[in-house]
């Protein structure tokens, strides 16, 4: 049995589930932005990719140029965020975080369905330009497609990462982080910060968007990549971007890797709940997961 | 101090059960004789199957403090170990197939309930997402759970009770009335009791619980327990009494959503903001879509009315955490004592 066992197969099984995970990744750390800087799980993050995509999308076939949609459309993602920050966000805050939760799900509800009714309910597909031929390395065959979404996560991740570090509204986002009160008495004007937030998470929104919607072409579905983000965001942890990451990879691989092997034991189609099996299994190791930070509990 | 007392003495304070029961009343003797079988198939029986739901959740989610989105896992759990059971067991009244639905229910969330002596909060409410898929994956890949029928389709039995049949609008409508009324009442008994204490002292903190002596562990399981026997039972008026013929899929994330909408809007830890969530939820899409009908006339189809209806409900919910986080019990509490205080002072 092991000696017939085609390393080559199982690596590129493999390298497939680590790419796909990067796709994951990238709708994780969407959550992991807004999560870090209000302690909210933003459950609106599919329904704001699903609008981003859908809103690029539509420019594009009424004719306006690539480089003008995307800034339109960011502009559109941004002009959202601060809607979302007045409207929702502000009157509620102070709430308990299950609060803020319930209400991003009423919030993507609306995105939703807002998205569909302007655009309409048609499935669009989306060219990016990029061939997806499979590319040989080293023997085994690799989606030029992932490769690029890969570099895109990786480009994404360095810049967020710099901007945490070394802008002066990214030190504030880290304060914010820390502590909202104390945040609050050195002077920060919080609405702002959270504007900007989500601003970004709009940013990220409308890149895996992109990506998402060239894979699977841009329809109402596409927000349910939600569902594959959620299982990472809790292998990682909530609040660390390098946590979305490496659980993204994590997730994408253990998932593959099962599909093929173990899947056709359970008669197939086991992706809906894998991902969940993985991360509750985990979790019950490391109730914060990998990389998240331990809530100290006072009476 | 004086001007409280004669305040209160002026109030007609009713017994706690003359309401219940003056309703319970009403919904047995005159609602059957008045109701259009439109009223019981369209309005009345979803009403009832999905305030069962709200009961149910708002036990494990408004009293103990555990988040749970998979609710429709358990109501899809319930209603089809109600069918096999009816199905595979001999001479099994369909009360006995119901209870053992609720007890198979049950199982299914003390095991899907498990993550919750490690996990809180946001990553317990993911976790429970596991049990909503597996469960809709689980009924619809192996054929047995719906007598190898198609997609996983599966029809409600004759319904009877020691010989009558109840196949009939009105009939469906007693049988589910009954079983809510009943289950309600307990459910009433329990957060009243010492155990629904419990439930309330580990949702305000655990930690404190723990302290004065309360078994965490066991009170966690032991809500997440009760709470999808009810659902679980509540799943089975949905398919038998309500829908008569139901499919996995129509158990998925938004009737799971659906039920926690019921419980945000009708007031959570309040048995009775199950049934006024529940109400809103099942007769606003009705009165949206003749009102968009009478508005827009033929631009509104049914494209638009779905996306509307997403729309306003999302809107509601926001709404409601914002401006009544109590939900409507609390509005229509604060109505009533308006009423009555603008009654006293004339």
């Amino acid at each position: 049995m092991i000696a017939d066992f085609d390393y080559q197969f199982f690596i590129e099984v493999l390298v497939g589930g680590l790419l796909s995970g990067v796709m994951y990744s990238l709708v994780a750390i969407g959550f992991v932005l807004i999560y870090k800087t209000s302690g909210v799980l933003n459950f609106a993050q599919g329904a704001m990719l699903l609008f981003a995509a859908l809103t690029f999308v539509s420019l594009v076939e009424r004719g306006v140029p690539f480089a003008l949609a995307l800034v339109v459309t960011f502009a559109i993602m941004v002009a959202i965020g601060i809607a979302i920050e007045r409207t929702v966000l502000r009157p509620l805050t102070n709430k308990p975080p299950i609060t803020l939760f319930m209400a991003t799900l009423g919030l993507s509800y609306i995105i939703e369905g807002a998205a569909q009714l302007i655009w309409g309910t048609q499935v669009h597909g989306l060219d990016l330009g990029i061939e997806d031929v499979p590319l040989e390395i080293g023997g085994v065959l690799i989606s030029q497609f992932d490769i690029f979404a890969a570099v895109v996560a990786a480009g994404m991740v360095l810049l967020l990462s710099l901007f945490f570090r070394y802008t002066r509204i990214g030190l504030s986002f880290r304060a914010v982080a820390d502590d909202q009160f104390a945040a609050l008495a050195v002077g920060l004007r919080l609405p702002l910060i959270w504007a900007t937030v989500w601003a970004a998470a709009g940013l990220v929104a409308l890149v895996a968007g992109l990506l998402w919607g060239a894979r699977l072409g841009v329809q109402f579905s596409l927000s349910l990549v939600v569902l594959k983000a959620l299982p990472v965001l809790v292998l990682g942890g909530f609040d660390s971007i390098l946590g979305a990451i490496v659980g993204g990879l994590l997730i994408g691989a253990s998932e593959k890797l099962a599909e093929v092997y173990i899947g056709d034991y359970f008669g197939g189609g086991i992706e809906s709940w894998f991902a969940y099996v993985v991360a509750l299994v985990f979790l019950l190791i490391r109730p914060s997961g990998l990389f998240g930070q331990k809530l100290v509990e006072r009476i | 101090m004086a001007a409280i007392t004669s305040d209160f003495s002026f109030m007609p304070v009713l017994p706690k059960w003359v309401v219940p029961v003056l309703l319970l009343a009403f919904a047995y003797g005159v609602v059957p004789l008045i109701g259009s079988s439109y009223l019981f198939e369209a309005i009345l029986l979803p009403f009832l199957a999905l305030s069962l739901a709200g009961v149910g959740l708002n036990i494990l989610t408004g009293y103990a403090g555990q988040v749970s989105l998979g609710s429709a896992a358990f109501m899809a759990a319930g209603a089809f170990a109600a069918y096999n059971f009816n199905l595979r067991v001999e001479g099994l009244p369909l009360i006995g197939s119901i209870f053992l639905a609720g007890i198979v229910a049950a199982a299914i969330g003390i095991v899907f309930g498990l993550p919750s002596l490690r996990l809180k909060g946001f990553y317990l409410a993911v976790s429970t997402l596991a049990a909503q898929f597996f469960v809709q994956w689980a009924l619809t890949k192996f054929s047995w759970f719906s007598n190898d029928s198609a997609s996983g389709v599966i029809d409600a039995p004759r319904l009877s009770i020691a010989g009558v049949a109840l196949d009939s609008a009105i009939g469906r409508y007693l049988f589910a009335l009954t079983i809510v009324a009943i289950l309600t009442f307990l459910a009433y008994r329990l957060v009243s009791s010492q155990t629904g204490r419990n439930f309330i002292a580990i949702r305000d903190n655990e930690t404190a619980a723990r302290i004065i002596g309360i078994p965490v562990l066991k009170t966690k399981l032991l809500a997440f327990a009760i709470s999808s026997f009810i659902i679980g039972v509540a799943g089975v008026i949905w398919a038998f009494a309500y829908l008569r013929t139901v499919e996995p899929d129509g158990f998925d994330l938004d009737r799971s959503f659906q039920i926690l909408f019921i419980i945000i809007i009708g007031g959570l830890a309040s048995i009775r903001g199950a049934f006024f969530g529940a109400a809103l939820i099942v007769v606003f899409p009705l009165a949206l879509s003749r009102l968009g009908g009478f508005l827009l006339g033929d631009l509104f189809d049914s494209g638009v009315l779905d996306m509307s209806q997403r729309i306003v409900l999302g809107a509601l919910i926001i709404l409601f955490l914002i401006l009544e986080p109590d939900g409507l019990v609390a509005l229509w509490d604060r109505i009533r004592r308006r009423l009555l205080f603008a009654w006293q002072s004339t």
